[in-house]
């Protein structure tokens, strides 16, 4: 079986057409006075998904979660939570919890009272709250420190507070607005894990906002993207890596090679573009583009080979000049300057210790990559 | 002359002296600022304190100073330290055994409570507005608050025996808007106190609950409403508590000045009202009895030092949290 990067797990729901979408936000727009931070947007995240926003500062992310939350209501279009329009039902009336991203704990009271104190609001007896309570430090690991106040913990430790807080009251949606932001490299890559797990384990629906792409790649089951205010693509990690729809997708996830051209010849087998630096380059599939179109040929550096000779069985492969080599211990990253003076960066990974045929600074090389090896876009 | 010559001319050991004394030089000025205020405390509050306290230990005598005995520097040692015979509790005694001083010790203490419990009560509402409002203009309301400053405390307190008289500016305006038919009798009453206490020591219990509220994180109550908290709860559950240091503050910084409060009795609260600022002026200025009144003020100040002892215990448990 073929397949566009790496599954996760046999979970689907937004193919299939007779599926139920859990939120939809439907003609969403948002204005700040003059200001306009979502844009006639629509989207759906269906049930037990983990669902990633994630775009740059000011791209309308947090106000989305902020409307999902109830602390913003829309200017225009409506938002449903399991067929529910939200309009007019505060914050406190919502079946939808919140991670804060300063995690917002309530610093007079200690672990244990911040975690029971949504319990305590839905006027759940004392003796299941304790239970729950400690079920919740027992999930977060965080049994020993029930009686200690907020500022007698650590960053990971409050951001496990954070969590078992909002997971307390078992929402329809939790919502986590920069969840790993505080947290140094290794426990956010820790945690994402953890995250995950506590998501399958709980069986709810996630949807968290990051503009850390790494970590909306791990964790979400799908991503939106946004910018100004406006959804550019939805779709899985792979998808989004391997088949971005536009040039702002391709650009901002990941690292990217741009040859804009023109389609010289849309076929059936194949179609031709004639790269503005005069190389031709050979694709599998140019979609539904027409020739004399503008189009920008997208390729990830990983996926472009180099070598010091022109391989004999390349469909595509252009000369230029070793510009520039990182090594980075597993893999090594090489600016190859091609003669039309573009650079193009090429990724290959270091699987054997011993290289037979280094390349090294102005070196000529030739840069060589498969037909289907990167995609045609044309926004 | 660049860094790197000037290191070339100095040796290691020459820059190490150099340190030290660099840290000596900041550590005799750093002393040196701590003492001045030291120096103000022995000055302003020490000696003059121990005075009054050897008055209230003296008897009242027909003479300049109207008390004996007086310390007599130019006898030399002897006549430092005789006197110190003749000094006894009398005073004190005689606190204990007119009723007047204890009532009035008491009624003071439940008016400046009432006053404070008021003040709060008007000033949260303040404050809370204030850190609520939009951030350009929060210095402009500070500022406002602050402006009554500007003007002599007694200036402003007879300004109110215009506004509460008879026929005062309050009576003149309720009486033509129909909402009474007689004026109100406020002023030489205790309403017209708690007024005036309230107006004057408002901006003391307003700052510091501002500055409280307006450190609060919006997050918090945002968190609280999110997990069910209606915004009344969450007032009283999240902000009342998290603000409870400006409350304790803002309530001793009026409680403490109020108990001993003059002016605003003697302006406002006319002959019939009871307050122990009042029955000290009287001791002093109308019965010449400078022992009983020293120990009228003595008293007082061991009264306020609980409270004071508390507000200083709570400032520095505040400052430690907010590090």
């Amino acid at each position: 079986m073929k397949s566009l990067g790496s599954i996760r797990r046999d979970f689907a729901p937004w193919s299939d057409p007779d599926a139920k979408p859990y939120i939809q936000f439907d003609n969403v727009t948002k204005r700040f006075g003059d200001f306009t931070a979502v844009n006639k947007l629509s989207l759906a995240v269906f049930e037990r998904e983990f669902f990633a926003l994630l775009g740059a500062s000011g791209c309308g992310k947090s106000t989305l979660l902020r409307m999902l939350a109830g602390f913003e209501e829309p200017s225009e279009g409506r938002i449903l939570l399991d067929g529910q329009d939200l309009a007019g039902i505060p914050p406190y009336r919502r079946p939808v919890n919140m991670m804060f991203q300063s995690y917002a704990l309530f610093p007079h009271m200690t672990v244990e009272a911040n975690i029971a104190f949504g319990l305590k609001q839905e006027g759940m007896a004392r003796a299941e709250i304790e239970k729950r309570v400690t079920e919740m430090l027992r999930l977060v690991k965080l049994e020993q420190f029930a009686r200690r106040k907020p500022h007698q913990l650590s960053g990971g430790q409050r951001q496990r507070v954070a969590l078992a807080r909002s997971v307390a009251k078992r929402p329809k949606v939790l919502l986590l607005d920069e969840p790993l932001g505080a947290l140094d490299k290794k426990l956010r890559e820790e945690t994402q894990f953890e995250l995950m797990d506590l998501q399958q384990d709980l069986g709810l629906t996630f949807v968290v906002v990051t503009h850390d792409q790494e970590e909306a790649m791990t964790m979400a089951d799908r991503i939106a993207i946004l910018d100004k205010g406006e959804v550019m693509q939805v779709a899985t990690p792979a998808e989004v890596y391997e088949a971005p729809s536009s040039r702002f997708v391709a650009g901002f996830v990941g690292n990217v090679n741009m040859f804009d051209g023109k389609l010289a010849r849309n076929g059936k087998e194949n179609a031709r573009i004639a790269a503005n630096g005069g190389a031709e380059i050979i694709v599998d599939s140019a979609g539904d583009a027409l020739p004399g179109a503008e189009v920008s040929f997208a390729i990830r550096p990983e996926k472009i080979r180099v070598s010091s000779t022109r391989p004999t069985d390349a469909v595509n492969a252009i000369e230029g000049e070793i510009y520039d080599v990182a090594y980075l211990g597993d893999m090594t990253v090489y600016h190859v300057k091609l003669d039309d003076g573009q650079v193009i960066k090429a990724s290959t990974l270091n699987a054997a210790r011993i290289i037979d045929d280094p390349l090294t600074w102005n070196d000529r090389a030739w840069i060589s990559f498969r037909p289907d090896a990167g995609v045609v876009l044309t926004r | 002359m660049s860094s790197a010559t000037a290191s070339v001319e100095t040796s290691p050991r020459q820059d190490a002296d150099a340190s030290i004394l660099k840290r000596l030089s900041l550590g005799i000025a750093g002393r040196l600022v701590i003492i001045v205020p030291y120096l103000w405390l022995l000055f302003f509050f020490l000696i003059p304190f121990v005075i009054v306290f050897k008055i209230s230990l003296s008897q009242t005598a027909i003479a300049i100073p109207p008390y004996t005995p007086v310390m007599d520097f130019s006898d030399g040692i002897s006549g430092f330290l005789a006197p110190f015979k003749e000094l006894s509790f009398d005073s004190y005694i005689w606190l204990t055994q007119d009723a007047l001083y204890f009532n009035a010790y008491v009624s003071s203490l439940v008016i400046a409570a009432i006053s404070t419990v008021l003040a709060l009560l008007v000033g949260y509402p303040i404050a809370y507005g204030m850190a609520r409002a939009p951030a350009s203009i929060r210095p402009t309301l500070l500022m406002l608050v602050i402006l009554p400053f500007w003007t002599s405390f007694l200036i402003r307190v007879y300004a109110w025996i215009g506004i509460l008289k008879p026929e005062g500016l309050l009576n003149q305006f309720l009486l033509s808007i129909g909402v009474i038919d007689d004026p109100l009798i406020i002023i030489n009453t205790y309403k017209a106190i708690f007024i005036g206490i309230v107006y004057s020591y408002l901006p003391f219990m307003v700052l510091p609950l501002y500055s409280t509220l307006e450190k609060m994180d919006d997050s918090l109550i945002e968190a609280a409403k999110d997990l069910g908290c209606t915004p009344i709860g969450a007032f009283w559950k999240i902000t009342f508590p998290l603000s409870l240091p400006g409350v304790i503050a803002g309530c001793l910084l009026v409680f403490i000045p109020a108990v001993g409060e003059f002016v605003i009795p003697d302006l406002l609260g006319g002959s019939r009202t009871l307050m122990i600022g009042k029955t000290l002026w009287k001791e002093f200025f109308s019965n010449r009895d400078w022992p009983v009144s020293s120990a009228v003020a003595v008293v007082l100040l061991m009264i306020l030092i609980l409270p004071i002892v508390y507000f200083q215990h709570v400032q520095a448990r505040t400052q430690e949290r907010g590090r």
